[in-house]
């Protein structure tokens, strides 16, 4: 079973830097994970940590039921898929592809094959296994007439295909990706992003991705892990996470548009609870129990719709076409709130128009301290 | 105006071309002239012709045969001790350079700053000021008269050459060495597998430089070898003057020095590529 279990978890640099606190994580036994969030919250260091890349400072990582805090990157059975590719240039793709098990068969093995011509035809049995993996590998990822090429003679997508076939061919129980999709367009990253997604289910392996691209670990995801600051924030389904933010970081962060957010002072009266902001007043009626005087209403823009009476009054800042829908930017009271409406609708509207949004049934209340209250 | 710059540019490259080669052709012209002319042009009693009129070929095989006291045998001994000495600096420099620039550029360890920079202060000492004491030390080993002293010293670095492969190196993504250490190799087997193949400019620039410097080397041999059958082509060129340091000889002596020369000119036009490639590549990025 390549299960991955982290268990408080933390680096700190010489000097003093804490890069990542106290993370624990259970990855199950073919599971695709994403580690997500902005750049500086610790999600590579995390994952170059499992990949042995970066020593452990506190607690412990293991592979398979096993603590590799103090085994080789080599002997821990991951392979990694790095951003910038990493394939090697001087080597063919089909070599690059091979490199890994080469190393394996190689290993001061070159004299004793002279020797004995039983090892010698071992050797060249392993030689004909290693090609046989490699060219399993290239069919899959559809490699095969790339691999006598150079790596410069690639594309970007073509060298990401590598890189990942490189990974296949170790049959590795882990698989770690570091912001593969990073470095491509956008149509090539949707493109990759199914190739990912297809291959996952065909290998049922365990994958461990990290990407600071929301959409992209949303997309690929069976389980997202939210860090901010070195510290995870929540563990759980795309649609969880969507549903369900822990707090206001995850309910920005997950997301496009990101959410609305409407701060305002909490009001009490009569054991009902409201929340003031600038442009009136917003009942709470399921917030009793919200405990702090400063709150705020987390809102999506695909819920927010025109409406003759809303809530929300404002002018429309700007409207961006996206085919179906368009994303409006309205500003109400100091206040900006992103819409995305259906085309239809937003043909309707004009720029420096007044506008009313009603308010949805379901938004997300927040506390003052940033934390989910409903 | 602008028309005249690419011809201007032209120019100048052809007046210092020519500078700079007409010392070669001199000693081309000079090679195939008869004794008699030869000589009196090294004591200005007359004038060389930039054209020989009537080429003397023969000059090169008597060169070659009168090198030494031993027709032929001076030559070829010279030749062999030259290509021994010169293959086993060249690897070893290559080897050393490369991996101790490896590991200043790639490894972290204590006092590595410390030691780079102690390691780039011993280019500021001349050859001269370490001769005496290298030949007290080479002798207390009991390697005089031996290719040791030439050839050992080269498989510990070269200053110039580490300094060279670890700027280098340092522009090679660091994801190479992670891929590989991943893919299971330990440090040696990232340099020799990675690092090394992908050094190949700074690899051509240091092989070139010291095979130059190596088979041209007139003063290491001279101290370190005696005997005349394991002196070096640079050394054996000397038999050429005579007893009081002049010159009977001077269309030998060029001849000599023209077949000598050869191979360094050989492996720069072989290595132009890479070695152009490499400087450029330093000098942008260094």
């Amino acid at each position: 079973m390549a299960e991955v279990i982290l268990k408080s978890v933390g680096k700190l640099y010489p000097g003093g830097v804490r890069a990542v606190h106290d993370v624990d994580l259970h990855v199950r036994h073919g599971e695709f994970v994403v580690l997500v969030g902005p750049s500086g919250c610790g999600k590579s260091t995390t994952l170059r940590m499992v990949a042995g890349l970066e020593e452990i400072s506190e607690g412990t990582i293991s592979i398979g039921g096993r603590v590799v805090n103090d085994i080789a990157p080599s002997d821990r059975d991951i392979a990694m898929v790095f951003q910038n590719y990493a394939l090697y240039p001087h080597m063919t793709v089909g070599q690059n592809m091979a490199f890994g098990l080469e190393r394996r068969r190689r290993h001061g093995s070159v004299v004793r094959s002279l020797l004995s011509p039983s090892y010698a035809a071992e050797r060249r049995s392993e030689g004909a296994r290693i090609q046989a993996r490699v060219d399993e590998a290239a069919g899959l990822l559809g490699l095969q007439p790339l691999l006598h090429r150079m790596p410069r003679e690639l594309s970007g997508g073509q060298r990401q295909r590598v890189a990942v076939g490189r990974a296949i061919v170790r049959d590795p129980a882990v698989f770690l990706f570091d912001e593969p999709l990073s470095n491509l367009d956008a149509k090539l990253r949707g493109e990759m992003r199914t190739e990912l997604r297809v291959l996952h289910r065909r290998l049922g392996a365990t994958m461990m991705y990290v990407t600071h691209d929301q959409e992209e670990a949303m997309g690929l995801a069976d389980r997202i892990v939210v860090m901010k600051d070195g510290l995870v924030q929540q563990v759980g389904a795309p649609t969880e996470l969507y549903d369900q933010p822990v707090n206001r970081f995850v309910a920005g962060f997950i997301g496009t548009p990101t959410m609305n957010f409407v701060d305002g002072t909490v009001e009490r009266d009569g054991g009902g609870v409201a929340l003031r902001w600038a442009g009136g007043r917003i009942p709470l009626p399921h917030c009793t129990a919200l405990a702090t005087t400063r709150a705020a209403i987390g809102i999506r823009p695909d819920t927010l719709v025109p409406t003759a009476d809303g809530a929300f009054r404002g002018t429309v800042q700007s409207i961006e076409f996206l085919g179906d829908r368009a994303d409006a930017l309205i500003e109400s009271h100091g206040v900006r709130l992103n819409a995305r409406v259906p085309t239809n609708i937003a043909r309707s509207l004009r720029e420096g128009e007044s506008i009313a949004l009603g308010m949805p049934a379901v938004a997300h209340v927040f506390d003052g301290d940033g934390f989910r209250a409903v | 105006m602008k028309w005249l710059r690419p011809w201007f540019q032209s120019a100048l490259l052809a007046v210092g071309s020519i500078v700079f080669l007409f010392p070669l052709w001199w000693m081309v012209v000079v090679s195939l002239e008869t004794p008699k002319r030869a000589g009196a042009a090294m004591t200005g009693q007359g004038g060389i012709a930039l054209w020989p009129t009537d080429p003397q070929w023969g000059n090169y095989s008597e060169a070659l045969a009168e090198m030494g006291s031993v027709p032929w045998v001076g030559f070829i001994n010279a030749l062999a001790n030259s290509i021994v000495v010169t293959t086993l600096v060249v690897i070893g420099t290559v080897l050393s350079s490369s991996l101790v620039g490896f590991a200043f550029a790639r490894l972290r360890w204590r006092g590595r700053g410390v030691l780079f920079t102690l390691m780039l202060a011993t280019m500021m000492l001349p050859g001269q000021v370490t001769l005496i004491p290298l030949f007290l030390l080479f002798r207390g080993l009991g390697w005089i008269d031996t290719i040791l002293p030439l050839a050992v010293p080269a498989f510990f670095g070269n200053a110039f050459f580490i300094f060279m492969y670890r700027q280098f190196i340092l522009q090679i993504p660091e994801s190479l060495v992670e891929a590989a250490k991943v893919d299971g190799h330990g440090w040696l087997g990232i340099w020799w597998t990675v690092i090394l193949p992908l050094c190949r400019p700074v690899t051509a620039i240091c092989a070139v430089f010291t095979f130059i410097g190596t088979w041209n080397d007139f003063m290491g041999p001279l101290v370190y070898l005696h005997a005349e059958e394991q002196s070096t082509l640079a050394v054996a060129l000397n038999s050429f003057r005579n007893q009081y340091g002049g010159l009977d000889d001077v269309h030998l002596l060029m001849a000599a020095s023209l077949v000598t020369m050869l191979p360094c000119i050989l492996l720069f036009i072989a290595a132009q590529r890479q070695f152009v490639e490499g400087l450029a590549r330093g000098a942008v990025k260094g």
